[in-house]
């Protein structure tokens, strides 16, 4: 089970907001922390692991929770 | 280090100024600077109402001659006069109900993240159009020398 350092919820909100959104969380996030991050956009499934990849985060995983797509997304140390 | 990689990089020419067309060029700036991309956007033509300061908060969308709006005017109905104005609202309530910024807001995002804005000085030109009359967010006027020196090393090139 992955702890998160920190929790972010995009329900509802559209493309591209939960990729920005979540830009500015990493930001802010030390090295070596992670996180949590839940989106309701469908086209996150595939958006989510693309962006992490683009910025060098660590997708440690994802599912379904309830209808809604979460990700641990971890900042390289 | 993922860090010392060279960046990817991205230039687009935004050429439509219609609210429909705003839309692709913003999204996927915004979404390319927040993947760490090196983003620039080169507004020319119609695309400069984008980033004008009388314009970019009402660009509008036509039912005139477009068969593909969610819901279809004939063009005899969609020349009436008031028919663009509702298309406009329409599509307004539909992106905010979708939870969709508004372009400001995406202008904004974008420059927050570090995207390039360049007017296009020929198109200024001929237009009469100053570069007092865009945002503040414009970088740099250049002609089409300068877009494709920028351009040429960019991995995704776009025309919109």
């Amino acid at each position: 089970m992955v702890e998160a350092d920190e929790v972010l919820d995009t329900s509802g909100l559209s493309c591209p907001m939960p990729v920005l959104k979540a830009k500015k969380a990493m930001d802010s996030l030390a090295p070596g922390k992670v996180l949590k991050l839940i989106a309701t956009d469908r086209g996150s499934r595939n958006d989510i692991p693309a962006w992490a990849k683009n910025n060098g985060y660590e997708l440690l995983e994802s599912g379904e929770e309830n209808g809604k797509f979460i990700f641990y997304i971890k900042k390289p140390e | 280090m993922a860090e010392e990689k060279k960046k990817k990089k991205m230039c687009i020419i935004v050429s439509k100024g219609t609210l429909d067309a705003a839309y692709p060029p913003l999204i996927l700036a915004s979404t390319a600077a927040s993947m760490d991309w090196e983003v620039h956007l080169f507004f020319t033509f119609y695309g400069l109402d984008i980033i004008n300061k009388k314009k970019y908060k009402n660009l509008k969308v036509a039912p005139i001659a477009n068969p593909a709006m969610p819901m279809p005017v004939p063009n005899i109905i969609g020349m009436l006069p008031g028919m663009t104005a509702m298309a406009t609202m329409m599509m307004k309530r539909m992106m905010k109900k979708g939870n969709v910024p508004s372009v400001e807001e995406l202008i904004n995002m974008c420059k927050e993240m570090g995207v390039k804005f360049y007017g296009c000085q020929m198109t200024m030109d001929v237009m009469g159009i100053s570069e007092d009359d865009l945002l503040p967010v414009i970088d740099a006027c250049l002609g089409a020398a300068g877009y494709l020196d920028i351009a040429s090393d960019a991995d995704v090139n776009l025309f919109i």
